[in-house]
């Protein structure tokens, strides 16, 4: 029998193998670690206090976005927030750490600046104290996010334990329809899935949708990996990943860059890979998504009803939708358009960059939001600021009624005093619609960038495909 | 450093929701500052726990006796999904959560629990299932039994299931060893690793601004 080929996650993962621990388990070696003010401070004080210091400061970098305010002059910053900040400072400095402080370029959410500045490349090893950190294997990385116990240890050795993980591949076949997505075609994914479709394996997303996606859709589809349960996903890397690098500030350069190009060249999954799942989407069916509950499983085209749990057999399932329902205040049965919303939050990981604000903004030119609709911008790094604002986005977006923020995660996760209010109704570009996730009793409605600014001009879950030039 | 770990003989409390993602287990503003350690087992499951005027609801499980008294939870699948927030598992650990058999469980929040010296156990739905059926029958008095050394699970009325564990981290939950020294006396191979791999791969470790 022929040998089967190896995959893009093979390909990575024996590059860093340090040592083999068990027959499953190696020690591997970290390439980039990405700190951020909510764990980055704790992790260097945790080295400090047991007598250690960071293994390679210069593979380590650091940027606040998580509990820093998103207001003009960074307005409101919660105290523990500003000593979070001031402590991560401190700490990058005294270890030699570089950080992407306030209001320079560099700084944002810590996965929109890893692939914006070069620093996430292909076939690297990316960690991060934070789950999203699946978005950088958009580029082809190998990128997974730990907890603090984790943290701690790539500080102090620039490597970690980890058990290989079963292989998925996920092949979007087709050609998009208009007003659709990166972010539908994942949540469209999910709800095929499963919030715990993923769980256990690594997901490579592959197929003709896939290689049509411009570097940022694909970042976004990686990006929710995690919501289906996999905490490492990834797009083989091609010549639309070596365009998007080419000339970043820490991308190699010259020589080196021509290099590199020709080891990543030799990164993709061969033809005769073997993979322990495949799951098959064919695009053209999937329209404008929204979500509905509080697991972003919970998910219907745009056009679709919510659901009603007395058509559901399974008890387990019937009850789980039940109280989904009854959190998110949903009359079972009614279509999900024309829901009416409180607030609109275009930003996060998810979709906060260039491309997703202009998604957005080719909706809400010349229109208005509805009246008593909230409706925020984040963009999602200070160099995503800067080119909306060279674009004249924020202007197109403050005219019609949006509020123009300064970048950091925000409401997505609502630990910086930035929350919707309890029972309000949101429409989010973010990743989760959990339970409390944009503030205590929020309801929560993930969608794409363009979606959410049909909702805004709406005042309600609105089809795109209606609004969109 | 985690405490080792070895027997068990407890309470159980079944939580059987599908996916409990770690932000209903804790919320993102009880970890926001450098020393939250030790204030979180209040806080645990908190949107479940209290009711909006902040008050106990008396219909959450662990609000009852004698769950309360807890040690182990029964969960349902996908537990600890979502964020890597080691928080989560903190404020388990510090409402006395010691040990949490499920049939499947967010990936992060799985490892996380290891470095802590909390037990995951993944079981067949059956079997979660069964336990938490056999624990109702006797509301909530009779105990599970947990042999790690020997990989069983004992039901309140003596059903033996046995559970697979990765042996490396069994040994590391039995011994409470700790990672990073381990992986320190290694540092020879991070460093012979590193000098390989800087003419391997010499953009990886000399990453530098460009002009």
């Amino acid at each position: 029998m022929e040998k089967s080929g190896r995959t893009l996650l093979a390909k990575i993962w024996d590059q860093h193998v340090i040592a083999r621990i068990s027959d499953d388990t190696d020690l591997l070696h970290v390439d980039r670690h990405l700190l951020h003010d909510l764990g980055g401070s704790r992790g260097l004080l945790d080295l400090k206090s047991r007598g250690l210091t960071v293994h390679n400061p210069e593979l380590t970098f650091a940027t606040p976005d998580h509990a820093i305010s998103t207001a003009r002059g960074r307005a409101g910053t919660i105290k523990i927030g500003q000593e979070l900040l001031a402590a991560l400072r401190v700490e990058t400095a005294a270890s030699g750490i570089q950080m992407f402080d306030i209001d320079e370029p560099g700084q944002g959410i810590v996965h929109v600046i890893g692939p914006e500045l070069g620093l996430s490349l292909p076939g690297c090893l990316i960690v991060c104290g934070d789950s999203h950190t699946c978005t950088h294997g958009g580029l082809g990385a190998l990128a997974f996010g730990i907890g603090s116990s984790e943290l701690t240890h790539v500080l102090a050795t620039q490597a970690l334990i980890q058990r290989r993980p079963n292989t998925m591949r996920v092949k979007f076949e087709g050609k998009l329809s208009f007003g659709v997505t990166a972010k539908d075609m994942i949540l469209a994914l999910i709800g095929h899935v499963g919030a715990a479709g993923g769980t256990g394996y690594a997901v490579e997303y592959a197929g003709s949708a896939i290689r049509d996606l411009p570097v940022e859709g694909r970042l976004t589809i990686c990006n929710l990996s995690i919501e289906l349960g996999a905490k490492m996903g990834m797009v083989a890397p091609d010549e639309k990943t070596y365009e998007f690098l080419r000339g970043r500030p820490y991308a190699p350069q010259g020589d080196m860059w021509e290099q590199a190009v020709r080891v990543w060249r030799q990164l993709p999954s061969d033809p005769n890979a073997h993979f322990d799942r495949e799951v098959l989407i064919d695009v053209t069916k999937i329209i404008p998504q929204v979500t509905w509950g509080t697991s972003p499983e919970h998910v219907v085209g745009v056009d679709g009803c919510i659901p009603d749990p007395q058509a559901i057999v399974d008890p387990a399932r019937r009850a789980a939708v039940e109280t989904a329902l009854d959190y998110m205040g949903l009359k079972p049965g009614s279509p999900i358009a024309g829901t009416p919303v409180d607030w609109v939050f275009i930003g996060s990981c998810t979709n906060s960059r260039l491309s997703d604000l202009r998604a957005a903004a080719e909706v809400a030119r010349g229109r208005k939001v509805a009246p008593g609709v909230r409706a925020w911008v984040v963009p999602g790094s200070e160099t995503v600021k800067r080119d909306a604002v060279a674009e004249g986005l924020d202007k197109l977006f403050t005219e019609a009624g949006f509020e123009w923020r300064e970048p950091g995660c925000s409401m997505c996760l609502a630990a910086n005093g930035e929350t919707v209010a309890p029972g309000q109704r949101s429409v989010s570009t973010s990743n989760r619609n959990f339970v409390g996730r944009q503030g205590p009793r929020a309801r929560t409605h993930l969608a794409s960038p363009a979606s959410a600014a049909a909702a805004a001009i709406a005042g309600a879950i609105a089809d795109v495909r209606t609004m969109e030039r | 450093m985690p405490k080792p770990f070895n027997l068990l003989m407890a309470i159980a409390a079944p939580v059987m929701r599908g996916n409990i993602d770690t932000d209903v287990i804790i919320r993102i503003e009880r970890l926001v500052g450098n020393s939250v350690r030790g204030t979180l087992g209040k806080w645990a499951f908190g949107a479940l726990r209290y009711l909006p005027d902040g008050s106990e609801n008396p219909e959450f499980i662990l609000n009852r006796e004698p769950y309360r008294q807890a040690e182990i939870l029964i969960t349902g699948p996908n537990f600890g999904c979502g964020s890597s927030r080691e928080g989560a598992v903190w404020s388990l650990q510090e409402m006395g959560i010691r040990a949490i058999i499920g049939s499947s469980f967010g990936d992060i929040f799985f490892a996380n629990c290891f470095q802590n010296g909390i037990l995951p156990i993944v079981v067949d739905k059956e079997i979660v299932d069964g336990l938490a059926a056999e624990v109702a029958l006797t509301q909530g008095a009779g105990r599970i039994g947990i042999d790690l050394e020997g990989q069983t699970i004992t039901s309140p009325t003596g059903k033996q299931h046995r559970f697979e564990i990765d042996p490396r981290r069994r040994e590391g939950l039995l011994e409470g060893l700790d990672e990073v020294a381990l992986t320190l006396q290694r540092d020879h191979e991070i460093r012979a690793f590193q000098a390989a791999d800087r003419a391997a791969r010499p953009w990886i470790h000399f990453a530098r601004k460009s002009a």
